[in-house]
């Protein structure tokens, strides 16, 4: 908003000098924050993910018992005061191994999407930039890709190289990669051609130069937005993963192989399925939110 | 061969290959965006070029620039060709001919500060250190008539005009001899037009600059450059000096577009015959035989079909004053 | 007198409301159009030209835009007061519009004889075949070459040029008695700039309706307007008729305008007189005269209160404290 309180002088003598520090100084980024801290829905996803990583982080501090420890004469409670969400079958407090959860969700967001990205930044800006030969190869190699259901091809990949929180890594990662690799790709051929890589072509900018000083810049809002609401994605995938058994093994805390386990209990004790399952759904739709935020923060004509 | 000519451009071509299929890419034909032309532009002096869109002028510039390689010809910048210039030698004359964009939101990166921007040429071509680049870059946005202050603000933050200003002040920083101007005030308002035309001439008479200037705008070409050449299809069909040209086209397709151009004067705009061309600007992938302007040209002949008219100079008093047409200088009012 | 006038408006303000604050884009404009006549509504980006355009048949983008004050009379009828449904009997009927893009304005999916025939059938109620004739009539009017068969074409198949003339076609469909050119030629090159501005000129004498034409070139004005309004920073700032705007104008604004063209047949290479500095902000408008800050004959007064649009003389009408002294020479247009 703009000041009104500013002294109606100071208006008078609006020189044109004046009149444009009422922009603040400010890149793309500040710009986007700006209008993202208006956003109330993205705000929400914003404090969802914050929490959820503090969470994680501090888990051993919030949790009040051990996440592998079996109180056997409190086995399948309820909803509690001593416990908050009740106790599973092994008489283990669901509240402290939904907070140890967390820990392997964001993991598996983050790292997963981290090497995503990578690797579809890379081969994207080679298809894109360099077009021809190049964009060909990548671009059917990433249709291969793109033939697969994600969770089909994360079951392949993780029946190969057997269950573990790496391996997860390394098959929503790759699976991940023709994705950004597609959406770098384009967005490089929509900046390619703007005048103002002509003239650093014309001043005798070499490739790299044009790629990493004017191109990647430009190119990578769209990449923060998708890779955001990917972190969603892959956490779900680890979720069924895990259920499937396929995932991070007992007695480790993981919100899937909560939901596994719990499955059979579902009429006795609904309380072991409701609590891991909606503490994925709130994780999810944080990024979600988040990542819809940051689109229309960069690019305000969506609205 | 007078030697005063800075900027020599000897039968250029720029053919663009159609290809369709997907798997087994055929050739479909070629647009000749620019075909056979040659002009010369002497030292301190402003060569404009006009013509309607798709005549091919920016795609002279930028093959001027080597920023897409011509199909054809010699562009010869002191006495040198440089299309046949290796790499490294190319990188050295790219100091010497910078080249000013239509677009002033298009042509700066979003993401880098007018500082970074104005300092690149110099980073490219490893000139001076930080200091010496800020002391430069300050130095040039006090020319070209921006706050030296500004230096760390981006690009949005500016008004057309201004980022114009720091197109100006990007061109310059390699002191050039040669800049390409290519539609530089077409994109602005009226009194912010006349700003940069006046910081454009200005500049030239400090820095002795050439300008080669590209634009549609009959008037604004007519009042900055010394010499027009008019570009229909692909092609030059007239040179002169802009009095001449205004005064004594020979061209129908010149003396069509100069009567299309209302001037800002009601009493004389009464008076004014006007002359309407007819048709639109045929397609540059299938250009019309002999004389490409002749579907439209109120004057021609059959000869005009069969033939391509050569462009040659119909000037008595020494002065050159070139024209393609058969029929040159033969009035179109009927 | 007054029953030649087609169309007032009055006191209108139309303003956006934004992320970044309230942009007045058009703040107190008033004017009226004759029968029969092309009225030129001059100004640069951002003047509020286009807007005052867009708010005659509430055309403004929803939901940021809106009509917040005035008047616009047509008719009789108030058209800010009209629900969107009664509105919509005016729009391509009695007032049409045709906009500065004529690759955005039709809709590529569809052949232009359905577009054409769309316009006619919902105004007129005509039978499907009757609307087909009629639809050939209307590309014959605009001088496409063999109409009949160019009906089933697409917007695509069409140069710019030719898509303009469709447009214009689409805009007569229903002889509207107002037609409205938000800079018809500006994404044309000048020959077919030349050939559209005739046809419009021709058509207008032939149906006797009036034309506001929006524009930022002073040369279409000159030869194609009998009367101009100059807008600046969402304000008329003079309005006459076009001879007094051209030879003898009293604001400064539009005496800048006039020194910084560049004109086909100037003489001598004259230095040209830019108006120095950038249009303000519409969100952040400055007390009192909107260009008292790139003005070079502001005084006291012009800091503190906007100068109201009075007549100079007679239908001269000028918004500057210091016409009277252009008008009586004390005060040189040189500056």
């Amino acid at each position: 908003m703009y000041p009104e309180n500013r002294e109606p002088e100071a208006k008078e003598e609006a020189t044109p000098e004046l009149a444009e520090s009422k922009y603040s100084r400010s890149s793309l980024y500040k710009d986007a924050w700006r209008r993202l801290r208006k956003n109330k829905l993205a705000m929400l996803g914003f404090a969802i993910i914050i929490l959820l990583i503090l969470i994680a982080i501090f888990a051993p501090l919030i949790a009040p018992y051990n996440p592998t420890e079996r109180i056997k004469a409190d086995s399948s409670l309820g909803p509690s005061a001593k416990h908050l969400f009740g106790t599973d079958i092994l008489g283990r407090d669901i509240f402290t191994r939904v907070i140890f959860g967390s820990r392997i969700s964001i993991q598996v967001g983050i790292v997963a999407v981290g090497i995503s990205l990578t690797i579809g930044l890379f081969f994207g800006a080679l298809a894109g930039y360099f077009g021809n030969i190049p964009d060909t190869i990548i671009m059917r190699l990433a249709d291969i890709f793109f033939a697969f259901p994600y969770i089909l091809g994360a079951i392949a990949i993780m029946t190969i190289l057997g269950p573990g929180l790496i391996n997860i890594f390394i098959a929503i990662g790759i699976l991940g990669w023709a994705y950004f690799a597609r959406l770098f790709r384009g967005s490089i051929l929509s900046i390619k051609n703007k005048e103002y890589i002509e003239a650093a072509r014309a001043l005798g900018a070499s490739n790299f130069r044009i790629i990493t000083k004017h191109i990647f810049p430009n190119a990578f809002a769209p990449m923060i937005v998708y890779g955001t609401m990917n972190v969603g994605t892959a956490i779900i995938v680890e979720a069924a993963l895990s259920f499937l058994g396929l995932g991070v093994q007992p007695p480790t805390p993981a919100w899937g192989e909560m939901l596994s386990e719990s499955l059979k209990y579902i009429n006795t004790a609904p309380w072991m399925m409701f609590f891991p399952g909606f503490a994925i759904v709130i994780t999810v739709l944080g990024f979600v939110l988040f990542g819809d935020g940051l689109r229309d923060a960069f690019d305000p004509r969506m609205k | 061969m007078d030697n005063n000519n800075l900027l020599e451009v000897k039968n250029l071509k720029k053919y663009f290959y159609l290809r369709s299929g997907f798997f087994f890419q055929k050739s479909a034909g070629s647009v000749k965006a620019v075909d056979d032309i040659s002009f010369k532009i002497k030292e301190g002096e402003t060569f404009g070029l006009v013509g309607e869109s798709g005549c091919g002028k920016s795609t002279t510039a930028r093959a001027i620039l080597r920023l897409i390689e011509p199909t054809d010809g010699q562009v010869i910048y002191e006495g040198e060709d440089i299309l046949s210039f290796p790499r490294k030698k190319m990188f050295d004359i790219r100091k010497k001919i910078q080249i000013i964009f239509q677009d002033p939101y298009a042509s700066l990166s979003p993401r880098m500060t007018i500082g970074d921007i104005i300092s690149e040429p110099m980073e490219i071509h490893n000139i001076g250190d930080k200091k010496y680049r800020e002391k430069r870059v300050k130095k040039l946005l006090e020319i070209v008539g921006l706050n030296p202050e500004h230096i760390n603000r981006y690009p949005h933050e500016f008004s057309g005009g201004q980022r114009q200003r720091i197109g100006v002040a990007r061109a310059l920083v390699l002191n050039p001899k040669l800049i390409l101007c290519d539609e530089p005030v077409s994109a602005l308002d009226v009194s912010v037009q006349a700003q940069i035309l006046n910081l454009m001439t200005d500049l030239q008479k400090e820095f002795n600059l050439t300008y080669l200037f590209i634009a549609h705008d009959l008037s604004v070409v007519k009042h900055v450059s010394n010499n027009i050449a008019v570009m229909y299809l692909g092609k030059i069909v007239e040179v002169a000096s802009s009095e001449a040209l205004y005064e004594n086209p020979l061209h129908p397709y010149t003396m069509g577009l100069l009567s299309a151009v209302p001037i800002p004067d009601p009493e004389l705009e009464k008076k004014r015959k006007r002359i309407i061309l007819t048709g639109d600007v045929p397609s540059p992938i299938d250009p019309p035989s002999g004389c490409r302007f002749h579907p439209r040209c109120p004057i021609a002949k059959e000869i005009c079909s069969k033939q391509e008219p050569e462009l040659k100079n119909y000037s008595e008093d020494g002065k050159k004053h070139l024209s393609a047409c058969f029929f040159a200088g033969k009035s179109i009012v009927k | 007198m007054d029953n030649n006038k087609i169309l007032e408006v009055k006191n209108l303000r139309t303003h956006f409301y934004t992320d970044d604050g309230i942009v007045k884009a058009v703040d107190g404009v008033s004017f009226d159009l004759k029968k029969g006549e092309t009225l030129g509504i001059v100004g640069e980006t951002g003047s509020g030209k286009s807007v005052t355009a867009l708010s005659i048949l509430n055309l403004i983008p929803q939901p940021t835009g809106k009509i917040i004050e005035g008047e616009i009379l047509f008719e009789g009828v108030d058209m800010t007061k009209l629900k969107r449904r009664e509105l919509q009997k005016y729009r391509g009927n009695k007032i049409s519009m045709i906009f500065q893009d004529p690759m955005t304005s039709l809709n590529p999916v569809y052949t232009i004889g359905n577009q054409l025939m769309e316009s006619i059938v919902i105004h007129r109620r005509m039978s499907k075949k009757n609307a087909k004739e009629e639809a050939v009539k209307l590309l014959q009017l605009v001088g496409i070459p063999e109409p009949k068969k160019r009906l089933t074409s697409y917007p695509h198949e069409f140069s710019g040029g030719m898509r303009q003339r469709v447009m214009i076609a689409m805009a007569l469909a229903n002889d509207p008695s107002i037609l409205i050119a938000d800079e018809p030629t500006t994404a044309l090159d000048v020959t077919i700039q030349a050939q559209i501005l005739e046809l419009m000129d021709e058509l207008k004498n032939k149906t006797n309706s009036s034309i506001i034409i929006i524009t930022h070139d002073l040369g279409v004005v000159a030869k194609y307007a009998s009367r101009v309004m100059v807008m600046y920073g969402g304000r008329p700032v003079e309005f006459s008729n076009i001879n007094n705007i051209f030879y003898e104008p009293l604001h400064p604004y539009t005496i800048g305008l006039m020194n910084s063209i560049t004109r086909l047949d100037e003489k001598k290479k004259e230095k040209l007189k830019p108006i120095e500095g950038t249009p303000p902000s519409l969100i952040d408008l400055p007390k009192g005269c909107v260009f008292a800050s790139r003005c070079n004959y502001k005084i006291d007064k012009c800091t503190s209160k906007y100068p109201p649009l009075k007549e100079i003389k007679g239908n001269h009408y000028v918004a500057c404290y210091r016409a009277k002294e252009f008008m009586e020479g004390s005060l040189s247009r040189k500056g």
